[in-house]
């Protein structure tokens, strides 16, 4: 039974098409990295999936909701997918802490706020959450004071504190310095091996290669090529993966 | 210069009874167009389409037309439509209204300058779009704009001056009384000046405390 599943995603900004035409399953418990150059659509298929970006056609279906439209093509209601969105968690490149609240106060909004669970347990659950990234002595800090290493672990944290079905990461360390990024993939690849479904938007090409069940790779709003990590990232059939790759991964004698 | 001290120390009492009103009209005023102010800019950024365009019609004429104008609109051209409203209850309505046109727009921008990430952030978790407004942007938003709010609040204490051509006793009108039994202009509305300046202070004051309260973020 497939936690994420997407049939021919059609989106299109005004005139330019974004998506072409999108397949994607994703088990329970796999760990998905879509990889692809910037511009292919894969993190407008990644706000696609919770319904925050509207799209033409397509049939969407994450943690047993259809979202955008229904089988018939009858335009989902808000109020519903509002509803999905308590089950699929999603984490952004540029964090979106909410800076007036500690990062304890973010963790703990949602569970409070949407779910209406008492204050006291959700207050323990956020506190060993803030443990698992790493972050239990920063619960009192605010957003302006933490690192975006740590920005982003208690948004990681935040996200995963309504207990979602699936978790997407939408190019979480691209915004963040070199020597950060390693301890957001730490929190990752843990979250990896507790059996957590995820769908990672990335260009960490180290990190699909470890961490991965299955590599994507997106160009011009299609699926190319999918498959193991060691197949797609180590022997490519598509010319224009291999492009990529080699693009990524042997760049060019870079001038100072 | 025809200052007199002890028609000033003198007229000091009857000044503080004109103050009390213009206190109350501004009070009432005050918290009216923030209600409506705030209400106003949530219409703005509704995104529904026919609230947003009542409220930008609302504002634009508020804003448009003189204040001294809507209070004598509402004086004299309502009776004639059939409504007849007290004097108190026609000042406290226009200074309400135009104050809430210009804080509707504050409001609007303030939430407009809110990163949309906030919002998206917000919507993600589960939250409805009152929700997120309520709990995520708006305490944002209203933290931003408090200095401008301030500023509206204070013209609106001292636009309240402008009730006394609809023949009510406020602080304005005991002053032109006084000048005009004792025929001495000067000492009079030197009292004048000093209650309009000596009310603003507790706005500036409040304004300012909020501000150091809610410096976070």
């Amino acid at each position: 039974m497939s936690v994420i599943a997407v049939r021919n995603l059609h989106k299109s900004y005004g005139k330019t098409p974004v998506l072409r035409g999108v397949d994607l399953a994703v088990a329970k418990g796999e760990t998905v990295c879509v990889i692809g150059p910037s511009g292919s659509g894969k993190s407008t298929l990644l706000q696609c999936l919770n319904g925050l970006e509207p799209f033409e056609s397509g049939e969407v279906i994450v943690a047993g909701q259809h979202i955008g439209w229904g089988r018939g093509g009858a335009r989902i209601p808000e109020r519903e997918m509002t509803f999905a969105r308590r089950r699929i968690g999603i984490v952004f490149q540029q964090f979106n802490l909410f800076p007036h609240m500690s990062a304890l106060a973010n963790v703990m909004e949602a569970p409070v706020q949407v779910l209406k669970r008492p204050r006291a347990v959700v207050e323990a659950e956020a506190r060993a959450l803030l443990a698992r990234v790493g972050l239990a002595h920063k619960a009192d800090a605010y957003p302006a004071d933490l690192s975006g290493g740590q920005q982003q672990r208690v948004a990681i944290a935040r996200a995963l504190a309504m207990q979602p079905e699936v978790m997407l990461f939408d190019e979480v360390t691209s915004a963040l310095d070199p020597e950060l990024v390693g301890e957001v993939l730490a929190v990752m690849r843990g979250l990896a091996k507790d059996g957590m479904t995820m769908l990672v938007v990335t260009h960490e090409m180290g990190f699909a290669r470890e961490a991965a069940d299955r590599v994507i790779f997106m160009d011009g709003g299609l699926v190319v090529e999918q498959g193991p990590p060691a197949e797609v990232l180590g022997r490519p059939r598509e010319a224009r993966t291999r492009e990529f790759l080699g693009r990524v991964l042997r760049p060019e004698s870079i001038e100072a | 210069m025809d200052f007199e001290w002890t028609l000033f120390v003198e007229s000091l009492p009857a000044l503080a009874r004109g103050a009390a009103t213009t206190a109350e009209l501004a009070f009432v005023s005050i918290c009216g167009g923030l209600v409506l102010g705030l209400m106003g800019g949530l219409a703005r950024v509704s995104g529904i389409a026919a609230l947003n365009a009542f409220a930008l019609f609302c504002v634009t004429l508020l804003r448009g037309v003189p204040l001294l104008v809507t209070m004598l609109f509402f004086y004299y051209g309502l009776p004639s439509l059939g409504l007849l409203l007290e004097a108190k209850t026609v000042a406290i309505l226009a200074l309400s209204l135009t104050n809430g046109a210009y804080v509707t727009e504050i409001v609007r921008a303030g939430i407009q300058s809110i990163d949309r990430g906030q919002m998206r952030a917000a919507r993600s978790l589960g939250m409805g779009w009152a929700l997120a407004m309520r709990r995520i942007v708006l305490p944002q938003a209203l933290r931003r704009v408090l200095p401008p709010i301030g500023n509206e609040a204070i013209t609106l204490l001292k636009n309240t001056a402008l009730v006394s051509v609809i023949a009510i006793p406020d602080l304005l009108r005991a002053g032109t009384d006084i000048m005009t039994w004792q025929a001495n202009t000067f000492s009079p509305f030197a009292g004048v000046a000093l209650m309009y300046l000596m009310m603003t202070l507790p706005l500036v004051w409040l304004v300012a405390r909020l501000e150091s309260r809610w410096r976070v973020a």
